[in-house]
């Protein structure tokens, strides 16, 4: 039985149509891929499993529960048990580092400060920051406050995390030990992991499985070698990163020559 | 003339909208008040970040409104030979107007302002949502203890203002115009009544306190999360409360004052 389970999910922003009945079944302790072009809504999609937003039609249940039917106070059990890396780290910018790891450990037990700090320095030996601990969250790079947050993501010993486009904008070191610290945590910790990204190539690489997301719609899914072998032609130009295809590099409406020589906005 | 009726539809719909959003926003807040029993520190934090941060703009606001009304009011006065009443007219406009009035105006524009900004920069910044999926309540860890800051710091300040004022006017009224100091503070004595004046002063603060902190909170939580949306409404939380202060005042007085 997989651990989350999406069926005819339908969201709407306004009059457009974010989903369309996607269905999407992820699977325990492995590393799962959400892709597809900027604006499809996979960050979306990842606030309504976490119940941040309300689909409009479908069910999303993990581990057994609807997390739409939830109470708060369930809803909010459930979260202690789902750990989320925003695109920012969304570190509270107040606290310095030990601090921001320390903090749900603080605000759900009443462990003894002597057991927050082990437990904290543990979390930040495992992301390579401990030296990091009193620094402030200005004081970081974007790809150690990545691995703060994913510290901080694991301070509670969630069954799964999400993560949020975890690689834009890092350079390669930082990339590399991201990609390679998602793999080892999956692992080490048997968690599972899904993973929402446009970041092919070192998505691929770790990701168990792929599901691929346009229009509102599952377009492909499978692991990495089965896309690649894909047969569709926006599958090839988005795992290529091809500049024109089914994905046409101009965006639709009348043609050049048709705007050039229209007069109505000749002023 | 279609089109104008419905956008004023639209407008209207959306304001009541928000309204009621601002409303359940609150009923969040208070709900959320109970809990900060046992999380006293996040009170007292926020108490120095909004009240006592504050202290020195009222201090000084305070005085120089008392020390202006002191000179105005002595020029008005001596033509009637009734300079010895400058004290009652200094404390009573300070209890009964100005201080709740202008401390308030000044809270919205010092302490208002910046939680609309923190709150909204948290909201941009990902950081509520962040608490949101660490299973912590953003509304009861962030904004109850700062609307109860809010709350208690409001009516301190309005005190000082008035404090401070009365102060300001007998300097100026005693020290440089020569008014007899037994009177000013005699004559102060027995004209502010303590319930009639003094206590009605306190209710006006305490409620521009509530409505203040409530708009600016609200107004941070509800902003739109980026760099233009943070701003307007910062700038909308300045304007709202200082038509909600000035109207409420209205309608406080004449419900206290108003025969």
């Amino acid at each position: 039985m997989p651990l989350i389970k999406i069926r005819d999910l339908h969201f709407y922003r306004g009059d457009k149509a974010i989903f369309e009945g996607v269905n999407i079944d992820i699977h325990r302790g492995k590393i799962t891929a959400i892709m597809g072009p900027s604006g499809t809504g996979k960050t979306t999609l990842l606030r309504l499993i976490g119940g941040q937003l309300r689909p409009d039609k479908g069910t999303i249940e993990v581990d057994g529960q609807d997390v739409h039917k939830l109470s708060h106070s369930e809803l909010y059990e459930l979260r202690k048990r789902m750990g989320m890396l925003f695109q920012s780290g969304a570190l509270l910018t107040d606290i310095n580092v030990f601090e921001n790891v320390a903090f749900p450990i603080r605000e759900h037990t009443q462990l003894p400060e002597s057991m927050i700090r082990n437990l904290v320095l543990m979390k930040l030996q495992a992301v390579g920051l401990r030296c990091a601990r009193d620094m402030m969250p200005s004081e970081l790079s974007g790809g150690m406050a990545r691995r703060v947050a994913l510290a901080r993501a694991m301070t509670l010993d969630p069954m799964m995390i999400m993560y949020d486009e975890p690689f834009t904008g890092q350079d390669p070191i930082s990339m590399g030990t991201l990609v390679n610290l998602i793999h080892k945590m999956n692992e080490a910790m048997r968690l599972t992991s899904i993973i929402v990204s446009h970041d092919v190539v070192e998505t691929a690489e770790i990701a168990d499985f792929i599901y691929l997301l346009s229009g509102g719609k599952v377009i492909e899914k499978g692991s990495s070698v089965q896309l690649k072998k894909s047969s569709s032609q926006w599958v090839q130009q988005f795992m290529q990163g091809l500049p024109d295809g089914p994905v046409p590099f101009h965006y639709p409406g009348v043609s050049f020559s048709d705007d050039l020589l229209s007069p109505e906005e000749i002023v | 003339m279609i089109e104008t009726i419905r956008s004023l539809g639209r407008w209207g719909l959306n304001t009541f909208e928000r309204l009621g959003r601002a409303h359940i926003f609150l009923f969040q807040v208070l709900t959320g008040i109970p809990g900060l029993a046992f999380r006293g520190s996040l009170v007292v934090q926020q108490l120095f970040y909004v009240g006592v941060l504050s202290f020195a703009l009222i201090l000084v606001s305070g005085l120089f409104v008392g020390m202006v009304l002191g000179l105005q009011g002595y020029n008005t006065l001596v033509d009637f030979g009734a300079e010895e009443s400058l004290g009652v007219l200094v404390s009573l406009s300070l209890v009964r107007e100005l201080g709740p009035v202008v401390a308030a105006l000044l809270f919205a524009g010092r302490a208002g302002s910046a939680l609309t900004a923190e709150i909204g920069l948290m909201k941009s910044t990902e950081q509520l949502s962040g608490m949101e999926m660490m299973a912590v309540d953003p509304i009861r860890r962030v904004i109850s203890p700062r609307f109860l800051a809010g709350f208690i710091s409001m009516p301190l300040l309005a005190a000082i203002f008035s404090a401070v004022g009365i102060f300001g006017g007998f300097l100026v009224g005693h020290g440089l115009l020569g008014v007899d100091d037994g009177a000013f503070w005699s004559q102060m004595q027995v004209k502010t009544d303590w319930y009639g004046d003094v206590l009605n002063g306190v209710i006006k603060s305490v409620v521009f306190g509530f409505v203040v902190t409530w708009i600016a909170l609200f107004e941070g939580y509800d902003a739109i999360p980026t760099s233009e949306g943070v701003g307007r409404a910062t700038t909308r939380t300045v304007v709202h409360s200082a038509f909600a202060i000035l109207g409420l005042d209205f309608v406080l007085t004449a419900l206290m004052f108003g025969d």
